[in-house]
């Protein structure tokens, strides 16, 4: 804890302090993220919400029209972080593309888990039994929660200050 | 509108082809639904980009998301909503949106 991975410089670039084996693993979850949605793996239905719950031919009409241009942002926000995971520096654009991909490979482990909002407050230290064979999975899901908290951090920090 | 004196010609509309209500001054409502995945700080920051939410607005209604099950985040005609239910399922949210009653 205590140290930022995703700091700002003074010209507004972001520097992404990731260890070696973070960056591997942020290169290896996309490929079994990509896997899965190629191969329609039910946990990649979390990825295409419903829009229309009590009207099947409108979701039918929304899914046809939308979901293609959904699938292709989730590979843009995949495809985004892969591609700068080894940048030095990368700009917010890019970061908001780091933010996407970490969203899908949560939305995926977090499926796969079916993870309950009890877990969350779990101690991430010991958070399943670990003869769980979830328990890896776990620990990943809960890196990609704290990475999440850094990355919306950084951002949040660049948003203006007064809303509606 | 219509003065006094005023000669009113009957106008002419399409019936609706069904029995449903379809007035289209009932605004679609954008609802986002709780789930057990997305991050407290994510939603609210996904509210702040996407609505230019204040952090205390966004704040309010993520937290309307999480204890009450579900907030109404935006109104408006079928298209802004749907415009908007998109931007959210980009962002990952289970959003859904219906007619408001």
């Amino acid at each position: 804890m205590g140290r930022k991975r995703f700091v700002r410089d003074r010209h507004g670039r972001i520097r992404p302090g990731l260890e070696a084996p973070e960056r591997e693993l942020l290169r290896m979850l996309p490929q079994q993220a990509r896997e899965l949605v190629d191969h329609d793996d039910p946990t990649a239905q979390r990825l295409f919400p419903v829009a229309y719950p009590d009207d099947a031919a409108a979701q039918s009409d929304y899914h046809e029209m939308m979901g293609a241009q959904l699938l292709e942002h989730h590979h843009h926000a995949l495809d985004t972080m892969v591609s700068t995971i080894d940048a030095a520096t990368i700009d917010a654009d890019e970061l908001a593309g780091w933010l996407g991909a970490v969203e899908v490979l949560r939305l995926l482990l977090g499926t796969q888990l079916d993870v309950s909002e009890d877990m969350a407050e779990l101690d991430p230290i010991d958070p399943l039994d670990s003869d769980d064979p979830r328990a890896d999975q776990f620990t990943v899901y809960q890196y990609l929660s704290m990475l999440q908290n850094e990355i919306v951090d950084a951002l949040s920090a660049a948003l203006p200050r007064d809303g509606s | 509108m219509t003065g006094p004196g005023t000669e009113v010609q009957p106008v002419e509309v399409d019936a609706p082809e069904s029995g449903e209500d379809v007035r289209p001054d009932r605004p679609w409502l954008v609802i986002v639904w709780n789930d057990p995945i997305n991050l407290m700080s994510y939603v609210t920051y996904v509210f702040q980009k996407l609505f230019g939410f204040s952090r205390d607005k966004a704040t309010r209604l993520m937290l309307d998301v999480h204890h009450k099950g579900r907030a109404v985040v935006s109104s408006g005609p079928r298209e802004r909503a749907e415009l908007d239910v998109f931007r959210l399922h980009e962002h990952g949210l289970w959003a859904t949106m219906e007619q408001s009653s």
